[in-house]
């Protein structure tokens, strides 16, 4: 009876699912499947084919081979639209709004109700509040998205997505740029929608995340199907264990270090972003001081301020005992400060350039002679970082906007590596990069300290600042308002201080 | 070479030889060297925006600077009396202090180039026609010998032309381009920034410093330009002296292979991407099937046509690639 096997079928089911790209094999007869009412993780490592698992779902690419199923019945995703006819609809890790446009405008972009041939501005006004009430989204219709936060622009993509009528929400990395509290709201909203029957697929790097919200998880690897785990099997290790196909028995690699002199000194450093807040703190050598805090409290600020990107409006700078005041980046850098951006892709590499010439990149100056380049020098410079870094690379000419996360950011180490920094200034170092890569960037850290570098890393992961630290700054609002050594680091402690409980 | 520049040079190729097919003038010595010495005249200029178009940025000024130069040399020289070795380091120092002016308005007050330089696009000319009166200059018959800069051929033997004069000229500049572009940390500093501007910032590169070089490159050849224009036709009219060149240059650069988008540009192809602009324009007077009024259209159309082919034929290249690998995939 087909009609019982309609009803009897799930929701949305993928069946031996492959697509290629040029020199990668993307996916490889995936399959998967998603009830009414369920949430369904899928992790795996960067380039394990999530993405674009993802996208052929939300018809924004079709599968060479395979199908997908929805009600039992197989659909032709062939555009976005077909795939939202089907009541699937994606939230992109970049939020796809134009943050020109009010709250309603965007909610209705390319759908807008009309009245006479005009935009029918009432109509969007009620219904835009309806959807937004459904995420528990308390701001009006007419405000513009520029001036939400992320955490609130994202909740606009969930109501866009209702106001469609989806039955499917894919949400790829949803809570990479979004504080504790909007996480939090974000998974209440996740939760409230499930109970209403919403169907969601949850696609993310943080396993806390996935334990906490996942009824099941499907582990790809290397565009494969790796495994899967209903919700009592959910844990830590299980799910790393299957995204890396091997076992990590210690993931934060940590010895102890003796610290030595002091490497950066920071007294009284106001930065244009909390001028009424000065800072003072020192890192030595050999030591690695985590700077936990929320989003938005000013440590990417700071270390912007400390690498000369924003100049200081006062305070003093030393690096290795030499005092600087940083204008450039280039004034930073010539002391052995350097600064491992947050945003990879716009700050950290210049993302259509090869491998070899991101490597080379910040050392051309100091190997160049009268000004021409040292290209011996070069390679050589090159071959040392991919190796050293590990660096999954066909060869040194591969374009850098080709590798993965994990890769572009050990491309970006490897830049300042090649300029032997004494003081390395980290910023989200593993944010967005799988599990394999995070752990060879822990490596790295201990190696680098162990060599006496000073290492400072910004990080919006409790789990990353209590496993590599030393020592951990905490801020709130622009000030540092505590210091923990590591035998006081516990989430709650640094939530106290990053919430600026202990002022109030 | 690079497939680019293959490409626009085969492009060349087919134009030259329809119009040689099509006109008996078109290969006389007299026409060629003609056509060799615009080509280099618009090759200098050409070369100069590439340097400006591979930081992302334009320069709208050219025509104007020429015009400046055209008619500033003859004026001091003929009107002012300065003698000519002191005329042409000015013109020279000129140029170089508008891309000096650009380059800091661009850099430190964060204007667009487009808005900067359109607007040196009319200040220039504006000027020009100013301190002249609108009079045409020109040299008459004094300053034979510098003259011989743009106008003396260099006899090849067994050829019935020379070599022109400018066509040296732009050897230099294109040899000496080629090597700062390709050879030196400040050409890959130009190319990476021209990409992302701020990650090369944060790798310790001065880019508002490299911003302000690339206009002063471009300025200052749109001046030797300028000069070698007036040195060689001998009569410069401030209303319509380099009128168009910017967009002679920069058609050039872009069928060169330099994007409009910054990081990318080859000198070798943007002197062939000169060299087909005169090819065409040559073309156009000498075939009588073509009416010489509609000139730009037949220009527009076929740099419509080489860059759209580019276009089509990296499509159809990658689709192909991916097709092969897809099945060697399978078959394995």
């Amino acid at each position: 009876m087909p009609e019982a096997d309609q009803t009897d079928a799930p929701l949305l089911e993928v069946r031996k699912v492959s697509k290629r790209f040029p020199g990668v094999r993307a996916l490889h007869e995936v399959n998967l499947h998603l009830g009414r009412g369920e949430v369904l993780a899928v992790i795996g490592e960067n380039g394990a084919g999530k993405s674009t698992l993802m996208k052929i779902l939300a018809g924004v690419q079709e599968p060479d081979d395979g199908g997908i199923y929805v009600d039992g019945v197989l659909a032709r995703l062939d555009s976005v639209e077909a795939a939202m006819d089907h009541g699937i609809s994606l939230i992109h890790q970049e939020l796809n709004l134009a943050d020109n446009l009010d709250v309603g405008a965007n909610i209705f972009l390319g759908r807008e109700p009309l009245k006479r041939g005009f935009i029918d501005r009432a109509k969007i006004r009620i219904e835009a509040a309806r959807y937004l009430s459904m995420v528990g989204l308390d701001v009006s219709p007419d405000t513009i998205v520029g001036e939400l936060t992320i955490g609130h622009q994202q909740m606009v993509e969930i109501a866009k997505a209702l106001s469609v009528d989806s039955r499917v929400l894919i949400m790829d990395e949803p809570t990479s740029s979004l504080s504790t509290k909007e996480t939090q709201s974000l998974f209440k909203v996740v939760k409230d929608l499930r109970s209403e029957g919403m169907s969601v697929i949850y696609i993310s790097h943080r396993l806390g995340e996935v334990k906490e919200l996942a009824d099941r998880v499907t582990v790809l690897r290397d565009g494969e199907n790796a495994g899967e785990l209903a919700r009592d099997g959910v844990s830590h290790d299980a799910m790393v264990k299957m995204m890396v196909g091997r076992d990590i028995s210690q993931f934060y690699s940590r010895t102890q270090h003796k610290p030595g002199e002091v490497m950066l000194e920071v007294e009284g450093l106001r930065t244009p972003v909390h001028p009424a807040h000065p800072l003072s703190f020192q890192v030595r050598a050999g030591e690695i001081v985590g700077m936990a805090g929320l989003v938005g409290a000013g440590r990417t600020e700071m270390l912007q301020t400390l690498f000369g990107v924003t100049p200081a409006l006062e305070g003093r700078i030393r690096v290795a005992g030499r005092e600087v005041t940083p204008r450039e980046p280039v004034d930073a850098i010539e002391l052995g400060m350097m600064l491992a951006p947050e945003d990879r892709k716009q700050q950290g590499l210049v993302l259509g350039m090869s491998v070899r010439d991101n490597l080379s990149l910040a050392s051309l100056y100091r190997d160049s002679s009268r000004g021409f380049l040292n290209r011996t020098r070069e390679g050589e410079i090159s071959a040392e970082m991919i190796a050293k870094m590990r660096v999954k690379t066909p060869n040194e000419h591969q374009i850098v906007q080709f590798l993965s996360g994990g890769n572009q950011q050990k491309v970006v180490l490897g830049k300042w590596l090649a300029m032997e920094p004494k003081v390395l200034l980290l910023d989200e170092p593993t944010r967005g990069i799988d599990v394999g890569a995070k752990q060879e960037i822990y490596r790295l850290m201990e190696e680098l300290a162990g060599r006496g570098v000073a290492i400072l890393f910004v990080s919006s992961e409790m789990e990353e600042v209590m496993g590599m630290s030393d020592r951990t700054l905490v801020m709130h609002e622009g000030r540092i308002t505590g210091e923990l050594r590591r035998d006081e680091l516990s989430e709650e402690s640094i939530m106290r201080l990053a919430t600026g409980s202990n002022h109030n | 070479m690079n497939k680019k520049v293959l490409g626009i040079f085969g492009l060349l190729l087919a134009v030259f030889l329809i119009t040689a097919l099509s006109s008996d003038a078109f290969l006389r010595p007299f026409n060629l060297e003609n056509l060799v010495r615009r080509t280099a005249l618009f090759g200098i200029i050409s070369v100069g925006v590439a340097f400006v178009i591979i930081t992302g940025g334009i320069d709208l000024s050219i025509g104007s600077v020429v015009c400046l130069v055209g008619c500033g040399l003859p004026y001091m020289v003929m009107i002012l009396k300065l003698p000519v070795f002191v005329a042409i380091p000015i013109v020279l120092l000129v140029s170089l202090l508008i891309g000096l002016f650009h380059g800091l308005l661009i850099t430190k007050l964060r204007l667009q180039p487009f808005v900067v330089t359109l607007c040196g696009l009319l200040f220039y000319r504006g000027i020009t026609r100013g301190f002249t009166r609108d009079q045409t200059m020109g040299f008459r018959n004094e300053l034979g010998g510098f003259r011989k800069l743009a106008t003396a051929e260099i006899p090849i033997p067994g050829l019935e032309f020379g070599l022109p004069m400018p066509c040296v000229i732009l050897v230099i500049v294109a040899v000496i381009a080629a090597i700062f572009l390709n050879r030196t940390i400040y050409g890959r500093y130009l190319l990476a920034l021209g990409r992302n501007e701020q990650a090369a910032k944060y790798s310790g590169i001065n880019t508002d410093r490299m911003i302000i070089i690339a206009y002063m490159i471009c300025a200052f050849l749109s001046g030797v330009g300028g000069m070698l224009f007036v040195l060689d036709v001998n009569s410069a009219q401030p209303s319509d002296f380099g009128n168009f060149y910017e967009l002679y240059a920069i058609a050039a650069a872009v069928l060169g292979g330099c994007s409009l988008r910054g990081g990318e540009g080859y000198i070798l192809g943007v002197i062939i991407g000169a060299a087909l602009m005169q090819v065409l324009r040559n073309m156009i007077i000498l075939i009588d099937a073509i009416p010489q009024n509609i000139e730009f259209a037949v220009i527009g159309a076929v740099i419509l046509a080489g860059v759209s082919a580019d276009e089509v034929v990296k499509r159809f290249a990658a689709r192909r690639k991916a097709a092969r690998e897809f099945a060697a995939a399978k078959g394995a």
